[in-house]
């Protein structure tokens, strides 16, 4: 029964916008910040993860997955549809491997991942993801760092902030940004636009970072992050 | 008798020093009859990737598409050519899939690395079995023969003419030895920026 009226939600405005659209990307852009920044030797993630009360115990908030061993993703948006995508790029990458016997290439990834999320801007019954999702990735030899948004388009970049303040992010970053920079100023380059509109005290329970460079992908544990930040002070 | 030799097919696949070389019969039969004396079993399926299929001649021009088309959507989707290891895992799980209801043929690869141009031969069973080998690797209806003229006359590190030379009496020689193939022998040896087609001339009976 339910399936006669499941037609997509996704549709034309007179305009020519798809405002379903839009309004995720509005999601996206209420969300907590994330940073992505590309050096030569690898790439880094950074995110915010800061809770709503302190009565949360955050070591079992995550926000920055390994997906395959030279992969790993972060978003701004909704954290559930982010679970979901993790779940799925997953797969995908396992079913890449069984197929091939080679480790997926990164753009094949996003682009796979790319069109489930395009799938759900056009098909019955369901909404568009309310998330943007930030891609680190390395694979021969180059470090790739990729976006990925609700409509299914997919960039590459050498460094980007999504999310909350993303405008000032991206300013903050295109004064900061070169490109011989080296992965360890990356990392504090990467720290410095998340403390940009960043409400209270940063601490090493509050952001997550991780970096993905020839030899994988990897979070970096608190007493990593701790150093960061001490060296920033 | 089983179906694989309803045809009749040998294939061969050489390394070499920095090359490979892949060679076939012609013979297409229908038991003892000949058929045809210019049949194609060796395909290529990239600028330094061949396939060898001996087998069921149904099943040989079958899959030989269906690889094509998977190869070509490859080369498309990740704009690069496969290399012959990913290939092998290509062909390996397509036969696999196919297990309970298999192509009959048995795939001998033979190519270099589009990147490093490093030499790669190997070949499978009818149900998708790897084999990869560092010297030389067999198919066919003639198999023990050939296993006899190649561990005779390999021997590693050849350079092309002389890996032409060698792989063409493996195949000469055995096929002279068995009435479902011969007929003729195409060879081809593939060099990092050359590949070279040569035809065999044979007994013809």
């Amino acid at each position: 029964m339910s399936e006669r009226y499941s037609f997509s939600l996704t549709t034309f405005s007179p305009s020519g916008k798809l405002v379903q659209i839009e309004y995720a990307i509005a999601a996206v852009a209420a969300g907590a910040p994330s940073i992505g920044i590309k050096s030569k030797t690898g790439v880094v993630l950074a995110a915010e993860k800061k809770t709503k009360s302190i009565l949360y115990d955050d070591t079992t908030i995550t926000k920055m997955e390994m997906i395959t061993k030279h992969c790993g993703m972060t978003y701004s948006g909704m954290g559930p549809d982010f679970r979901l995508l993790v779940r799925n790029a997953r797969k995908i990458a396992q079913q890449y491997f069984m197929k091939y016997n080679e480790e997926i290439p990164v753009s094949q990834l996003v682009q796979r991942v790319a069109n489930v999320m395009q799938e759900y801007t056009h098909s019955g019954g369901v909404r568009p993801f309310g998330v943007s999702l930030l891609v680190a990735g390395f694979d021969q030899e180059t470090p790739y760092l990729v976006q990925c948004d609700p409509s299914g388009a997919y960039f590459a970049w050498k460094a980007t902030a999504m999310g909350k303040n993303h405008v000032n992010g991206k300013t903050f970053l295109e004064k900061r940004y070169n490109a011989d920079l080296e992965l360890e100023d990356a990392v504090h380059t990467a720290i410095l636009t998340l403390k940009e509109g960043f409400e209270g005290q940063m601490t090493e329970d509050n952001i997550e970072i991780g970096i993905c460079t020839g030899d994988g992908f990897r979070k970096l544990n608190r007493t990593e992050i701790k150093d960061y930040l001490a060296a920033l002070n | 008798m089983s179906i694989l030799e309803y045809n009749g097919a040998s294939i061969v696949a050489m390394k070499g020093k920095n090359c490979v070389a892949i060679a076939a019969d012609k013979r297409l039969g229908i038991r003892f009859q000949t058929v045809s004396c210019d049949f194609q079993k060796i395909f290529p399926m990239g600028k330094k990737l061949f396939i060898g299929l001996p087998g069921l001649a149904t099943d040989v021009q079958t899959f030989a598409n269906e690889l094509k088309f998977h190869t070509n959507l490859y080369n498309l989707s990740e704009s690069r050519e496969i290399s012959p290891k990913v290939f092998l895992s290509m062909v390996s799980n397509f036969l696999y899939q196919r297990r309970f209801g298999p192509y009959f043929i048995e795939p001998v690869i033979a190519g270099l690395d589009p990147k490093t141009d490093e030499p790669f031969i190997a070949s499978t069973d009818l149900i998708g079995c790897p084999m990869v080998t560092d010297d030389f690797v067999v198919a066919g209806t003639c198999l023990e023969q050939l296993y006899g003229m190649c561990e005779t006359l390999y021997k590693p590190d050849m350079q092309p003419d002389e890996l032409f030379e060698c792989i063409s009496q493996s195949l000469l020689n055995a096929q002279d030895r068995d009435a479902y193939s011969g007929w003729g022998g195409v060879v081809y040896v593939i060099e990092p920026n050359k590949i070279t087609k040569r035809e065999l001339k044979a007994r013809m009976d």
